[in-house]
């Protein structure tokens, strides 16, 4: 697919080098290299800066509610398994508002990827902390330093034996547009947490922060051991390991349920004589 | 048989199974050609307390239950203790030969000889009433063993002895109690309750998808999509709470899914910031309210009609809606049906607003007329229309307000669903003119279902002195009392509403102005029903009649009030 058919939007709501000008660049790439037509994606959002990315690229779009971009996403793929279904938003979406709805997409397992843009603040609301801030830095909310212990959201992914986690950075595109794809590819839920630096509201976790600690996983790393999985998911220090972490096999939600096999559920007619039957059982 | 037919109360503790002996007399009673009412009262716990099931029965058509109990069955002393008093004249207490019937009329059973283990103890209750009340055997017979024929023919054989025993015990003491006279319904009618006449409703409108967090009395809509509505091709899903129940609804019928939400006030209340999602996003979703006592978590398995101002008004922000109220099982069934028509056709969301009453209780009712059905809305699943690979005017601003809904997968032109103010192609907007247009658009929506509304129904006298209004579930109860005060040479009428958002004044506000007095009846503190007829009509009610105990409407309660 001709990556131009996702149309590339300059005005958009995000300051010059915002970390989500990359993002959608990446996006627009991994889709064109899946060859995936744009009426077939279903990208689902919920409220933040990343969350306007519906807006910003041609293709099928919901943009609901803050923290509550998870549920309409995983109800569309059990709807329309045809659809391939995408749902980007930021840390404090995903982790703070919406953080029962991440919990129960791990465990649910309907096959969609989860794109976290985490820069580690919040941005839209000009920065506060989000889940993913780190203990002790300053913020305009939290001026004595946060007391909050950060989430650490890959940790909690591969605990919960998250069918795919990865990890991604902004700044490294190549590895970025390979890691959608591989979540996108992957037949379950994939998160792919990737930092996309605030330029505006975070002095702490910049680029060059970023680009100094990201480092690829070695390539004879297993991404299916689950317990050097969880040693990865602890490493966010002077080094922050970047790729899949951890995957497995788990059959997806969608993939188990018979009626799904028949297609869309919009298109299945009313069963009248099945009805008629069932209303027979009341007798 | 009596005005009142004859009311049957089963009482004991949760888990000891008068549920199981009120259903298999219920279905016994509804195969012969009965009419019943049965009211459940129970507590919120699993053991223990005490809990009520009620089978009002009658040879004529009925609508409400009864206070007055002409047979209890006491499955332990606090039973007797508790109701002792509330017999009616003649009436007997069926129990246990080893507990005291506190000096009541009453039939001691020696369970003990006739049930050789206590497991057996649900059939010899049965067989006593069958045969004290007079049921048809073959019929009770029949339940019996279709009960327990998974269980096999060892279990079908030794229920058989147990009913024979328990029939044959009663039949000498037959002089206790009156037996009922002949059935005169027709067979084959459905025992229902209103939780299945909603699901019901619900997949013969075509609903693909139901999300749900448990919550008493609305649970149970879910449930029987859930072990019945799955082979039609529903898919249900219990979400982690309320917010992701109705967030996913939005979902599924953004993906061309008709979809029903089930719950009750507390777990809705979680859900009103998607109630407003789906009024911006023009999102169908049919929300099943059944409403129980507050606030928070009140009275938790008792009825109440206390939660219309919160789905009248539920959700920042201004759109339309429509909020429709069954009286009576069928119309739980047809309003459900109904509502996905409304919510399909206007894209905003329609609610069924019922109680823990109606929800539960089971009644007999004729199978429903499927191909009398009216057809239901669709979106539009056909591939033309729109730019190919760019987004068409999924919000375009139209005379009636509704735009064409497409579904996204289906055709070449992409959907673009929106939470913000928004442009007809559903970006983001903050222009002060277009604002107003979509504004005024959405509210457009809502004249259209005003032109639709459902005219209340009345009842009883045309041009009555006193003029009952009454809302959803007390229909039955209040169209009773007015019977009771006309018996005694009143001029009474009942205008009951089925449909209680949008109003259309034309429809009903002559007759109110034309009556001498106008009472209205409703399960709540605060009369919201009355509050809002004055707040769209100016008219302001005589009196109103509430109760909020959590009790259900009796007619005899209501005849006392308005005597």
């Amino acid at each position: 697919m001709d990556i131009e058919v996702y149309g590339e939007y300059k005005k958009t709501a995000w300051c010059p080098g915002c970390g989500n000008h990359d993002v959608m660049k990446a996006v627009r790439q991994a889709l064109a290299g899946l060859d995936l037509a744009p009426n077939k994606v279903a990208h689902v959002s919920g409220i933040g800066q990343a969350a306007k990315a519906p807006h910003y690229i041609d293709l099928n779009g919901f943009n609901g509610l803050h923290g509550r971009g998870l549920p309409p996403a995983q109800a569309i793929k059990l709807c329309n398994p045809e659809l391939t279904v995408i749902a980007q938003s930021g840390d404090g979406c995903n982790y703070g508002e919406g953080g029962n709805h991440f919990l129960a997409a791990i465990r649910r397992n309907v096959d969609m990827t989860l794109l976290v843009h985490d820069n580690q603040i919040y941005g839209l609301t000009k920065g506060q902390a989000s889940p993913t801030t780190p203990e002790g830095q300053i913020t305009k909310s939290q001026p004595d330093g946060v007391r909050n212990a950060p989430f650490n959201p890959i940790a909690v992914a591969v605990a919960m034996k998250c069918s795919f986690v990865a990890r991604s950075f902004s700044g490294n595109t190549a590895h970025l547009v390979k890691m959608i794809q591989l979540a996108i590819q992957h037949k379950g839920f994939a998160l792919v947490d990737l930092f996309s630096p605030c330029v505006s509201f975070n002095k702490v976790n910049t680029y060059g922060w970023y680009k100094q600690r990201c480092q690829e996983l070695p390539e004879d790393y297993d991404p299916t051991d689950w317990a050097a999985a969880m040693q990865v998911a602890q490493e966010f220090g002077e080094r922050i390991p970047i790729g899949v972490i951890y995957r497995n096999d788990r059959p997806s939600l969608d993939a188990s349920l018979p009626v799904l096999q028949k297609g869309p559920l919009g298109r299945q007619p009313v069963d009248r004589d099945g009805l008629r039957a069932l209303m027979q059982s009341y007798t | 048989m009596s005005h009142t037919g004859r009311n049957i109360v089963i009482g004991g503790e949760a888990g000891q199974g008068l549920v199981t002996i009120g259903q298999m007399l219920t279905r016994a009673l509804i195969r012969s050609g009965y009419e019943v009412v049965v009211s459940q009262d129970y507590m919120s716990r699993v053991r223990g307390g005490h809990n009520t099931y009620s089978i009002r029965v009658h040879d004529a058509p009925i609508a409400a239950p009864a206070e007055a109990m002409d047979v209890l069955v006491a499955l332990n002393q606090e039973t007797v203790s508790l109701h002792k008093g509330e017999m009616a004249e003649g009436g007997i207490i069926i129990l246990d030969a080893a507990l005291d019937p506190e000096g009541a009329r009453a039939v001691p059973v020696p369970f003990k000889d006739v049930a050789p283990r206590p497991i057996f103890e649900n059939v010899a209750a049965l067989g006593v009433l069958g045969s004290l009340l007079g049921v048809d055997r073959p019929t009770v017979e029949g339940l019996v063993r279709e009960t327990f024929g998974k269980k096999g023919d060892e279990v079908v054989g030794q229920n058989m002895k147990v009913l024979d025993d328990a029939w044959k015990w009663a039949e000498a003491h037959r002089a206790s109690c009156a037996a009922l006279p002949a059935p005169k319904g027709p067979k084959g009618r459905m025992m229902l309750h209103g939780n299945e006449a909603i699901a019901l409703g619900a997949l013969a409108a075509g609903v693909k998808f139901c999300s749900f967090y448990p919550m008493t009395p609305a649970t149970s809509v879910a449930q029987e999509l859930i072990s019945k509505g799955r082979k039609l091709g529903v898919v249900v899903e219990q979400a982690e709470d309320e917010i992701a129940a109705m967030n996913m609804a939005l979902g599924a019928t953004y993906a061309g899914a008709k979809a029903l939400v089930p719950t009750s006030g507390g777990g809705f209340a979680l859900m009103t910031e998607g109630v407003s999602l789906a009024g911006v996003m023009e999102a169908p979703v049919v929300i099943v309210l059944a409403q129980r006592p507050g606030p928070a978590t009140g009275l938790p398995t008792r009825t109440e009609q206390a939660d219309l101002n919160l789905a009248l008004y539920a959700g920042h922000g201004e759109f339309p809606r429509a909020i429709l109220a069954p009286a009576t099982i069928e119309d739980c069934f047809h309003l459900t049906h109904a509502a996905f028509d409304l919510t399909e056709r206007f894209q905003t969301p329609v609610f069924v607003l019922t109680d823990q009453y109606l929800s539960d209780s089971y009644r007999a009712v004729a199978p429903f007329d499927l191909d009398a059905l009216p057809p239901v809305a669709e979106p539009d699943f056909t591939p033309g229309g729109g730019p190919k690979f760019k987004r068409y005017k999924r919000y375009e601003l139209t005379e009636s307000g509704v735009s064409p809904r497409k579904v996204p997968g289906f055709t070449e032109t992409l959907v673009l669903a929106d939470c913000h103010e928004h442009t007809e192609q559903g970006n983001i907007t903050e222009d002060a003119g277009l604002r107003n247009a979509m504004n005024d658009k959405r509210l457009r929506k809502g004249e259209g279902l005003r032109k639709l509304c459902i005219p209340p129904r009345v009842i009883g006298d045309a041009k009555p002195d006193l003029l009952l209004v009454c809302w959803g579930s007390s229909e039955g109860p209040v169209a009773e009392a007015a019977d009771l005060l006309r018996a005694k040479g009143r001029s009474v009428g009942v205008m009951s509403f089925t449909q209680v958002w949008p109003l259309d004044p034309a429809q009903f506000l002559p007759a109110l102005r034309a009556a001498k007095e106008v009472v209205c009846v409703e399960g709540n503190a605060t009369g919201q029903f009355a509050r809002l007829l004055r707040q769209e009509t100016g008219f302001e009610v005589s009196r109103t009649l509430l109760r909020y105990d959590g009790r259900i409407f009796t007619p005899g309660w209501l005849a006392e009030r308005l005597g």
